[in-house]
């Protein structure tokens, strides 16, 4: 079967218009699959449950496989409340982003996918969560092409395999707000900072090294992963879908990209420099080369082109 | 109240059962566990002398085999657990679920302790956990205020255990790629954050100390200033023209003055952090959290942390500060 893009749902809180302005052009994009849902803050509430619903069948009304993916750190009863929201509608799949969603999900007898931070290293991890309804799985971002190899060659029937192409890389959770910190406010004031940081908030180092990015409680690289010059590898390894992390600008040239190059109608040399300039602090591929996370790995585009 | 002590080698071991653990916990000297560090953790031999000398004196032993098994060495966590099984010792505490589903298939009567660094921080996952693989405690993460571990606690499967004191994560534990991010090694993969092996101090002419990791400065310390080990997420960085500690300072976890609450909420165990620290440290802070818990139990009424006890554990916390973490949180 031919290769499918993905969308991963926003990381970033974006005010409610531009979300559904930016919904609207994926609609008439090439992406096949759009993941929805708030899965960082539960303090971001400008898209309400039902607003995610109506966008939802808005995106399927236009063709789009969609998912609604649930939050990725579940603390508080009421984020309990919310998670569980999501997993009992029965229209849209869900991805889940927490073992409590997969608990969820599992006792319904639903199917479901799992997010990136679901830890999936290795075979038995694989089969336990298929044996719950597991259809679908997403590679941790920490691991590439070899052990991707490895889980590939046993994996169970029917399960889909997904691998982040694109994005700044979600690299960690926790309960403080470090965009709030960033201002001096305490969490439970945060003035939703995060609506001035559309791709989140750079952190450098002190000699000036574009190093990390702070999205409220996760923290992101501020290198983009690109792994366009990696898609043949992808169809050898028989990934099923390929996922785009999106940003504030330029997603849909992105999506269109990826789409041209697997689709062969056009080569990786065509898109590349393009996609370095959407990149908003530089690219980096190491994860998928089994190098620090951060490191760019891949061989010079000359090579790519005289190869 | 049960309290579980760190022991990275034996000297350590006899250390916190000297004074006052009720349980001490060790890895073997692999990447199977989350301390998998140069010159520390457990050969069979020394796992063996160990737990005679815990047992000996009433103490329990446990087996952290806390990080997640990649497919090419899935074998070393068999290993790892089959020893922890051989040994006879009382519990395993693990994250990856295919190991726990390895562990309850060939043993069933093995004890299972769901590790932190499996990342449950909600009453459904821990549900998971107890379903599928009979959990028997869970370690909770330190993301948590204590109004959520109290949330937990009620409506879990499964007794908790929570951190007491020690090195603070302000990540959520088995979702931090922060140290894979910059040098290829995480927790989850490797069983070290930050690896001595990736660190750099450069003193500079001028008196300056700079630290680094894979080569990425953490942080820089003017000539007097107190230099702390160039853990990623504890340096100083630049955000919007500001420099300062983005993320966190360095500081330990300290929560004596809240073991009423945590009694009262249904605590099982306390957990102090800290298998790469050193025998002298895992006395000391044996020592007065056993003081603690025990002028506690006596009268929780008007228990109340003693400045002494806090001085003393202030000597051996991270950039000399302590905090309550989040657990002090009044927010969600």
């Amino acid at each position: 079967m031919a290769i499918k893009l993905s969308l991963a749902p926003v990381s970033y809180y974006w005010p409610k218009q531009k979300l559904l302005n930016f919904y609207q052009q994926v609609a008439k994009s090439a992406i096949d699959i759009v993941y929805l849902g708030e899965v960082i803050c539960s303090k971001r509430l400008e898209m309400k449950f039902k607003d995610w619903i109506d966008l939802a069948q808005l995106l399927k009304g236009s063709g789009k496989q969609v998912v609604l993916s649930t939050m990725t750190l579940i603390e508080a009863s009421s984020e309990c409340s919310r998670m569980r929201r999501v997993c009992e509608q029965d229209e849209f799949t869900v991805e889940a982003n927490d073992f409590g969603a997969i608990e969820i999900l599992s006792q319904r007898g639903k199917s479901f996918i799992t997010g990136n931070s679901i830890n999936i290293y290795n075979q038995r991890s694989l089969n336990i969560l298929h044996k719950q309804g597991l259809k679908r799985w997403n590679l941790s971002v920490e691991l590439g092409k070899q052990q991707l190899q490895k889980l590939q060659n046993n994996r169970p029937d029917n399960l889909q395999t997904e691998v982040m192409v694109w994005g700044r890389i979600p690299l960690a959770y926790s309960a403080r707000c470090f965009t709030a910190r960033a201002h001096n406010l305490p969490k439970d004031n945060c003035q939703f900072k995060c609506l001035d940081d559309p791709d989140g908030l750079l952190m450098k180092t002190r000699e000036s090294q574009e190093f990390l990015c702070l999205n409220g409680i996760q923290t992101q690289s501020a290198l983009t992963n690109n792994l366009i010059t990696e898609l043949n590898t992808m169809e050898d390894l028989n990934v099923d879908v390929l996922r785009i992390n999106p940003q504030s600008q330029h997603t849909l040239q992105i999506i269109d990209a990826f789409s041209q190059v697997l689709s062969k109608k056009q080569s990786v040399d065509h898109f590349y420099q393009a996609l370095k300039s959407y990149a908003p602090s530089g690219l980096c591929d190491g994860y998928w080369f089994g190098e620090a996370g951060m490191n760019k790995a891949s061989i010079p585009l000359k090579q790519v082109e005289s190869a | 109240m049960e309290l579980v002590c760190p022991a990275g080698n034996l000297p350590s071991l006899k250390a916190a059962v000297d004074n006052g653990a009720n349980a001490v916990y060790i890895g073997f000297k692999d990447d199977t566990n989350a301390r998998h560090f140069a010159g520390l953790n457990f050969n069979d031999k020394k796992a063996l002398s160990g737990l005679n000398y815990a047992k000996e004196n009433g103490v329990k032993v446990f087996a952290a085999i806390n990080t997640y098994a990649q497919t090419s060495g899935f074998e070393r966590w068999q290993q790892a657990v089959d020893r922890a099984h051989d040994l006879q010792l009382d519990a395993l505490i693990l994250a990856d679920i295919g190991v726990m589903d390895y562990a309850c298939e060939k043993y069933p009567d093995l004890r299972l302790h769901l590790s932190v660094q499996a990342s449950a921080t909600n009453p459904e996952a821990l549900q998971f956990y107890h379903r599928q693989f009979n959990i028997q405690r869970a370690v909770l993460p330190r993301v948590l205020s204590l109004k959520q571990v109290q949330q937990v606690a009620e409506n879990s499967p499964v007794p908790v255990e929570v951190f007491g004191f020690g090195s603070l994560c302000v990540m959520v534990e088995g979702r931090c790629l922060l140290s894979s991010y910059a040098t290829g090694k995480s927790p989850n993969t490797y069983g070290a954050c930050s690896p001595g092996r990736d660190v750099q101090w450069q003193e500079k002419d001028n008196g300056v100390l700079e630290t680094r990791l894979n080569n990425i400065l953490i942080d820089r310390f003017q000539e007097g200033e107190k230099a702390g080990y160039p853990t990623l997420c504890k340096g100083r960085f630049e955000v919007n023209n500001n420099i300062y500690y983005a993320i966190e300072e360095p500081t330990s976890l300290n929560t004596l003055s809240l073991l009423p609450q945590l009694q009262k909420i249904g605590v099982t165990a306390l957990k102090v952090e800290g298998r790469q620290r050193s025998p002298a440290y895992v006395a000391q802070v044996t020592k007065i959290l056993r003081d603690a818990i025990d002028c506690m139990k006596k009268d929780p009424e008007h228990y109340q942390a003693k400045d002494q006890w806090m001085n003393e554990l202030l000597k051996v916390s991270e950039g000399s500060q302590t905090t309550l973490g989040a657990y002090h949180r009044p927010w969600q």
